[in-house]
């Protein structure tokens, strides 16, 4: 990681959270900015240009929705990565369809951290050239041929469970709402319980215990995601 | 029972040097016995047996086994002290012998029958005071009595069994001794174990004995016996029950009777008796005797008679009425078949003279009362008599003509028949003929139309049977006589026969109020909301005595309309007025009464002992007073019952608000308790094992490593009690709004296990979820912090290394989820409470017990969603085990 050498915009008023972070994140090797409200954040991501932005929803001058807003508007594509309360599923899931890659919710562990922020650095690197197989554990897609195998044999997907392997694969290890599963996969919107349907049976196809699933974790009231080696 | 005074605060000097002197003093246990044979004398030696075993030295002073054999055979092992024998007379007596007792001054002596007259040339008359002497030098006594000796109940006891008993112990004995126990048999055993031959009784009569063990008798005896030694519990509990102002429970013995009558006094003869009977803390009953006379009282009479004995069940007291000829002996003939003990009358009010000719009931009654104490009441009470104070509407019928007409008609046919027979028979058979059609009138249509078809009769027999016919005048002189025979037999016959009709009638009428009001009553009685109860009433009121009626009743302070029947929702101002006047001075007001005549509507209150409820309005189109004298009876009578039902659900309104407010409580403090206890606690071992890490010199990595760990363990239970808190509050404030959809099970228990990894580590988790498990509508954030909790519940409480299982099934339309654990499984006790906010199941170990909030989210949550959770255990192995039910939704497809 260290070789990367990213820039992370740390956007908290918390100093302790902020203190954590830094001294977190400079262990790790990233490269860290500070803001403590919505205002400097902006100003910031337009000025440094980070590779990432670590934001907490709750900001004393204004709703970090709108930082997003702002930047998704502005075009700015800087992976943002969410803080968020564990009971604000809604706020969550708004974050995510207003364009943020990914949320953690505090209290959280550095390791979860962690992960969440080089799935989203990750993502960002590989929109260049998306490699043609995913291979996650005994879970091998085949983005070119659309084939799937489990342990080298293939798996037989229906059109749609195979749309939403893909849409999974391709944001490995990032979190996916229901409403981008369902717009990708449907065109529009559609009842999420459709949604839970494709997932299990998707799972009893891929995963060896599909109530204890390997792969397609779910992200309860917000939507899934595929774990990623 | 006389009253008592609240015990001094400061305790009596004299008190406590009594208890030192007690000290002191031997212990003295009295083995009590309602009569002879209930086994005193065995339960003395089985006590004594076993003071034996336990180390005390025990003697026997003196036993008398009067041969049985059971108890001679528990006096082996004892010492016993030699009787002293002595020659009195001729005769071999044998007693006690208290020197040597005193010089053997063993702990404890037995010495049997207390109430035993010593011989003559003993040291004392009496054994009891051999007994004190025996006290006095530190000995402890067990001694036995019957209560027949009992000196303050000798009269009672003597009353009852018809024999004398002359040696008797004085009270103050027995009210001395430290410990009283009374033996107590069944009437029924104790006649068995007579027949046996089991139970000695010196020097009685066969036929004495017989009537001394009949069950009445030994009834009577346990029932002193038992109330005896209640009395000495009594004397405490009365203080306390003063202090706490609890009511009751009465003493057995006092029952008043109240005999109360037209009398406008009788309302002041009902106060006297309640106040005796608060004194006395005793039941009491008013009694009305209804003679033939009663029919005859005027509408004023019968009302304060209904008034007297609606006011006795206002002040707790018991009303009965019951026909009787005799006045005096059918009151004390109640009084001593009720066991009652005092009877209230009022003075006569007659002159001398007339007691002198005719006699008095009160005379009477005090000359016959025999045991029972007969109070004599002037009524000079102040307050005049309540005055009738509404109109009722005259309860005869406006004149008729058609009863008078059919009767004319029965008349006619009477002649007809009579013209007929004429022909065959002797005309004096004629008049039979007609006093049959009088006859007929009289219990058809009453006195009036009896008395017009006699009339009608004469004049036709006269006219057409006597010569010369169609003339009054009568030729033979021996018609004449036979004419007015016929006449006072007619007459009579209609004055009879009327008579019995008009019982009839008055019976029917009472048989159908008393049918009504048991039926109004019943309807009541199932009623729990107010507004149900209100509707009731008022349909009830109004069907039954044909009226509208509307009730008020206060609320927030002022009086509402609460119900109409018909329905209506507003009250005429001068209505209001008149109701607020009926409330406020508890008189009846409006229409027809001596208040605001004006109004639409007559009000009244309706009234408990406790104060009046509400007030009911009626009117109705008649014109003139609403109501007959019998239907406001009636009226009262209704509004009695409504009244006792609106405060029976009052009662419970502020019987719930209490509780609620105690349960409010309840959980303040316990919130405040596990506000303290589960934040504190975790922060307390952060905040210790981060200073350990910044502070403590030469830490190994090991002691490192487990600081950390805790630091990280006990945040993240902070971090768990701080979301079940804010679940909890979440809940209570209503903000919980499930965000339904269809979902898959399995698929919540799969993030939940993730979520839960951290907690679950020292166990092994199982899930056996049936394949076909249909989708549930469940908010899945919910159910997953639900099944969270559930398994944090097992994990804590099943220890670790055992299985945790998640089983989950569809039976017909639900889906049924649980969750079973291996560890002690809930206390039965508990079992009902577990999900009851801040409830814990103790532990008996030192180990962390949960925080009371997790099950009680879990309920909270489960029945949001529209589902149950139930707490059990399992039946296969010890372990709790929770059981989540869903309906189950038709598989949705794609």
């Amino acid at each position: 990681m260290n070789a990367n050498a990213a820039t992370i915009l740390i956007v908290d008023d918390e100093p302790p959270i902020l203190r954590l972070l830094r001294t977190s994140l400079v262990s790790q090797g990233f490269q860290v900015i500070e803001a403590m409200n919505g205002e400097t954040a902006l100003a910031e991501a337009g000025r440094s240009s980070p590779d990432l932005v670590i934001l907490d929803l709750g900001l004393p001058d204004m709703d970090g929705l709108d930082v997003i807003r702002t930047l998704r508007s502005a075009g700015n594509a800087v992976p943002i990565l969410v803080l968020s309360s564990r009971s604000d599923e809604k706020g969550k899931v708004e974050a995510l369809d207003l364009g943020a890659d990914d949320y953690v919710t505090k209290p959280f562990g550095t390791a979860e951290l962690f992960a969440r922020i080089r799935a989203a650095l990750r993502h960002r690197l590989q929109q260049q050239g998306e490699p043609p197989v995913f291979r996650s554990g005994d879970l091998e897609v085949d983005l070119v041929r659309r084939i799937v195998r489990m342990r080298g044999e293939e798996v037989k997907l229906t059109p749609k469970e195979y749309d939403i392997l893909r849409m999974l694969v391709a944001h490995a290890g990032k979190v996916l709402t229901h409403r981008m599963l369902m717009s990708e996969v449907w065109g529009g919107e559609t009842d999420v319980q459709y949604l839970r349907i494709y997932v299990r049976q998707l799972r009893q196809k891929i995963e060896t215990n599909p109530e204890r699933p390997q792969y397609i974790l779910t992200e309860t009231g917000i939507g899934y995601r595929l774990k990623m080696e | 029972m006389p009253d008592q005074k609240a015990e001094p605060k400061r305790p009596d000097p004299e008190a406590l040097l009594r208890e030192v002197a007690t000290e002191t003093r031997g212990h003295l246990k009295v083995f009590l016995g309602a009569a002879p044979g209930v086994g005193k004398t065995y339960e003395m030696l089985l006590s004594a047996a076993a003071q034996r075993r336990a180390g005390v030295d025990v003697v026997i002073g003196l036993i008398e086994t009067h041969g049985r054999v059971e108890t001679e055979a528990l006096v082996h092992g004892f010492e016993i002290v030699r009787l002293r024998q002595l020659d009195y007379n001729g005769r071999h007596l044998r007693e006690m012998d208290l020197d040597a007792v005193l010089a053997r001054k063993p702990a404890l002596v037995l010495v049997d029958e207390l109430a035993h007259t010593n011989a003559p040339g003993s040291r004392h008359p009496k054994r009891y005071q051999d007994v004190e002497d025996l006290l006095a030098a530190g000995i402890d006594v067990y001694t036995a009595v019957n209560i027949q000796h009992l000196e303050s109940l000798n009269d009672v006891v003597q009353q009852i069994t018809r024999i004398k008993v002359r040696e008797t112990v004085p009270d103050a004995f027995l009210d001395h001794a430290d410990e009283i126990e009374v033996i107590d048999l069944t009437p029924a055993d104790l006649i068995q174990r007579l027949k046996e031959g089991k139970v000695y009784v010196p020097g009685t009569a066969e036929r004495a004995l017989t009537h001394y063990f009949s069950a009445g008798n030994l009834t009577a005896l346990r029932e002193l016996a038992l109330r005896r030694t209640a009395q000495r519990v009594d004397q405490q509990l009365l203080t306390h029950m003063q202090a706490h102002a609890i009511s009751g429970p009465w003493s057995a013995g006092d029952r008043i009777l109240v005999v109360v009558n037209e009398h406008p006094k009788a309302a002041a003869l009902v106060r006297y008796a309640r106040r005796m009977a608060e004194r006395l803390r005793a039941p009491w009953t008013a009694l009305y005797v209804e003679t033939p006379r009663s029919l005859r009282l005027n509408e004023a009479a019968r009302d304060r008679i209904a008034e007297a004995l609606r006011m006795t069940e206002r002040l707790g007291g018991e009303a009965v009425t019951m026909p009787g000829r005799e006045l005096a002996g059918e009151i004390l003939d109640y009084a001593a078949k009720n066991n009652f003990s005092h009877i209230v009358i009022g003075r006569s009010r007659r002159s001398r003279l007339h007691e002198l000719i005719f006699g008095s009931i009160t005379s009477e009654i005090v000359r016959r009362a025999g045991n029972v104490a007969v109070h004599v009441v002037t009524g000079d009470e102040k307050g005049a008599p309540a005055a009738k104070t509404v109109d009722t509407r005259p309860a005869a019928a406006p004149f008729d003509v058609r009863p008078y007409l059919i009767t004319a008609a029965v008349v006619a046919v009477a002649l007809g028949c009579g013209e007929v027979l004429a022909r065959f028979l002797n005309v004096q058979n004629v008049a039979l003929v007609f006093l049959t059609a009088v006859l007929v009138s009289a219990v058809a249509f009453g006195l009036s139309a009896a008395l017009f078809a006699s009339l009608l009769s004469v004049l036709a027999f006269n006219l057409f049977f006597l010569p010369p016919y169609f003339s009054i005048t009568i030729s033979d002189p021996e018609n004449v006589v036979a004419l007015f025979f016929f006449l006072v037999v007619a007459l009579v016959a209609s004055n009879l026969t009327a008579s019995v009709r008009a019982q009839a009638l008055v019976a029917r009428q009472r048989a159908r109020t008393t049918e009504d009001l048991y039926l109004f009553s019943r309807k009541l009685a199932g009623i729990a909301s107010m507004d149900d109860l209100l509707w009731a009433i008022s349909s009830q009121v109004a069907s039954m005595l044909k009226v509208r009626v509307v009730l008020f009743l206060p609320e927030n302070g002022s009086l509402e309309l609460k119900t109409a029947w018909p329905p209506e929702d507003v009250a005429e101002e001068a209505d209001l007025a008149a109701a607020k006047w009926s409330w406020e001075s508890s008189r009846p007001a409006g229409r027809g009464a001596d208040t605001m005549p004006g109004a639409r509507r007559l009000f009244l209150p309706m009234r408990t002992g406790r104060g009046s409820v509400a007030v009911i309005g009626i009117d109705s189109d008649k014109q003139g007073p609403l109501l007959t004298p019998d239907e406001r009876r009636l009226l009262d009578a209704l509004s009695d019952q409504a009244a006792l039902a609106i405060e029976r659900i009052n009662l419970s309104k502020d019987f719930d608000k209490a509780q609620r407010a105690a349960e409010r409580d309840r959980l303040q403090a316990a919130l405040l308790t596990s506000i303290s206890h589960d934040l504190r606690t975790p922060l307390a071992s952060i905040l210790g094992a981060a200073d350990g890490l910044a502070g403590l010199p030469d830490l190994t990595v090991d002691d490192r490593k487990a600081l950390l760990s805790t630091i990280q363990e006990e945040a993240e239970r902070l971090n768990r009690f701080i979301a079940n808190l804010l679940d909890m509050t979440k809940l209570e404030s209503g903000a919980v709004t499930p965000n339904m959809g269809l979902v898959d099970v399995s698929e919540v228990v799969g993030s939940t296990l993730r979520r839960a990894e951290r907690i679950l580590a020292g166990h092994r988790v199982e899930t056996a979820l049936d394949p076909g498990l249909p989708m549930v509508r469940i908010d899945p954030v919910l159910f997953e912090q639900v099944l969270f909790n559930l398994l944090d519940n097992a994990a804590k409480y099943a220890p670790a290394g055992t299985i945790i299982s998640m089983e989950g099934r569809r039976a017909g339309n639900l889906v049924s989820l649980r969750i079973l654990d291996e560890g002690p499984g809930i206390p039965q006790a508990d079992l009902e409470h577990v999900f009851d906010k801040f409830y814990r199941v103790r532990k008996a170990d030192s180990q962390r017990a949960g925080t009371g909030l997790g099950l009680a989210i879990c309920r909270g949550f489960v029945e949001a969603m529209g589902g149950t959770i139930e707490a059990g255990n399992r039946a296969d192995r010890p372990g709790a085990v929770f059981t989540i039910t869903l309906p189950a939704q038709a598989e949705a497809t794609a």
